[in-house]
């Protein structure tokens, strides 16, 4: 039998001013980034940010969570980790999210869609 | 100080298999920065959640991509079942990894074809894509399609393997496995493939942490990760260790992929030998998805995350797909830099881009 790894993964939830910090306390414990999206939750007219890192020597996998109103600017983690701009990018162009201070700032055309922030509120809704 | 220009690259290139842009900042013959962009074939795939309920999305996931198609649609039908606490039946797990393999293993010869083309190599290429042709008669005899699949389905598999079945895989493993030998040894040790990926595109492993890199790019750097140890399908049951390498160039990259193709004709082996005999192949899975699920997988390129969230009606929140090559591009564009503009090609080719899956 092979040696399976069974690591705990944690959701944090965090607020939007505490995202910058956490990122880099993450980075500085040895994690490294694995991965960012955004969820529009209807229902709720919010979105739901998740910025995953993982630590390879545990194979655990650390995320942390920022809900926020549909018209709160988030700071770029860009600066922090480089890796993370086009997934910022991407949450930028398909969700509408509102992010500033990106390194490179692809201004909505990383995927070169003619519709605006598809995967966010329809107009009506926003 | 050389004189300095912009060249674009691509997106239609004799050497890139698919459309990437990248604007290569050039110092006379040596690339200074290299900016990509990519865009040209996004298809929305995951907004598909608003008009198709979780069942079909398994289905939508697979065509995530053309080469890695049931690893997508296997990580997705894991995610959910997580979410709604199914167990897969023992034999369905073994044979979700029986296809995971033989996926990675046409990937890799793809893949390895693709390179010896890029460097000028065309009967490598030949005879890596006609050894190829033999795992793609496996999945054709076994699912009934070539590349897609479509057998996964939330709770198990729709389709069993027939012992007959499984000992024409064992004999093909054989076979492909004596002809690989051969190209395995051209790959290493001819000259010519060693003076066009020795010491060509080096990347450390702190290089390759900083910037998220995953699979065979990150292990030929060093970095000992491989998401199968976290022993989702029947892993657990397996025995493997990752393939690493330290050198971090074109060739350990080779090297890395190249020996994973033998890897899995071994885990092949031992699907094969402890199969559990079962009948069951799947179980009835009742009610809607309630939750959410961060799920990884190794695909042949490395890591892809699945993250799904269902709110107890048909149809879910969100289903997001992270791919190995999204993850690898700011890894490419820092290799890039400071190298031989005659190099860019194969440089591009040895992350494995797949790019209609980055896209999705």
């Amino acid at each position: 039998m092979a040696e399976v790894i069974h690591p705990e993964d944690v959701l944090e939830q965090i607020e939007v001013g505490d995202l910058l910090r956490r990122a880099l306390e993450l980075k500085k414990a040895g994690f490294r980034f694995s991965q960012a999206h955004a969820v529009y939750v209807a229902k709720e007219s919010k979105y739901e940010l998740s910025y995953s890192f993982s630590d390879y020597s545990t194979y655990q996998l650390h995320s942390l969570r920022v809900v926020i109103d549909l018209d709160t600017v988030v700071p770029s983690i860009t600066e922090i980790i480089p890796a993370a701009v086009f997934y910022e990018n991407e949450m930028k162009e398909l969700f509408g999210v509102k992010i500033e201070m990106i390194s490179t700032d692809l201004d909505n055309k990383l995927y070169r869609i003619a519709v605006e922030a598809p995967f966010g509120p329809k107009k009506e809704e926003a | 100080m050389g004189k300095r220009s912009v060249i674009p690259y691509g997106p239609q290139h004799p050497v890139l298999p698919e459309p990437v842009h990248i604007d290569l900042v050039v110092e006379d013959e040596r690339v200074i920065e290299a900016i990509p962009s990519i865009g040209f074939i996004h298809r929305g795939l995951e907004s598909l959640v608003e008009k198709r309920d979780f069942n079909q999305m398994t289905y939508v996931a697979e065509r995530t991509c053309g080469i890695c198609s049931f690893q997508h649609g296997m990580g997705y039908c894991e995610a959910v079942e997580h979410i709604m606490g199914v167990e897969v039946p023992d034999r369905a797990k073994f044979l979700r990894t029986l296809w995971a393999e033989t996926s990675r293993m046409h990937s890799h010869l793809l893949w390895l074809g693709l390179l010896a083309d890029g460097f000028g190599f065309e009967n490598l290429f030949y005879q890596c894509w006609r050894v190829r042709e033999k795992v793609l008669d496996i999945q054709e005899m076994t699912a009934g399609g070539r590349l897609i699949f479509s057998v996964n389905k939330i709770g198990g598999v729709l389709k069993d393997i027939p012992q007959d079945q499984l000992n024409f895989i064992l004999k093909t493993m054989d076979e492909v496995e004596a002809e690989l030998a051969v190209i395995k040894d051209t790959f290493f040790e001819d000259y010519s493939v060693k003076a066009r990926l020795k010491g060509v595109g080096v990347l450390t492993a702190e290089q390759i942490n900083a910037l998220g890199a995953v699979g065979p790019f990150a292990r030929a750097s060093g970095v000992n990760v491989d998401m199968r140890k976290l022993g989702y399908a029947a892993y657990p049951h397996i025995d493997f260790e990752p393939i690493t390498s330290t050198d971090g160039d074109c060739y350990a990259r080779c090297y890395v992929r190249m020996m994973e193709v033998f890897q899995s004709i071994d885990i092949i082996r031992q699907v094969i030998a402890k199969m559990p005999a079962e009948t069951d192949l799947a179980v009835a899975v009742k009610g809607n998805p309630n939750g959410e699920y961060f799920m990884r997988v190794e695909q042949p390129r490395g890591e892809a995350f699945y993250y799904v969230k269902g709110n107890g009606t048909p149809n879910l929140e969100r289903m997001r797909i992270r791919t190995p090559t999204f993850a690898n591009v700011p890894g490419l564009c820092e290799m890039l830099k400071n190298t031989e503009l005659a190099d860019i090609g194969l440089l591009i080719l040895t992350i494995d881009p797949c790019i209609s899956c980055t896209e999705r």
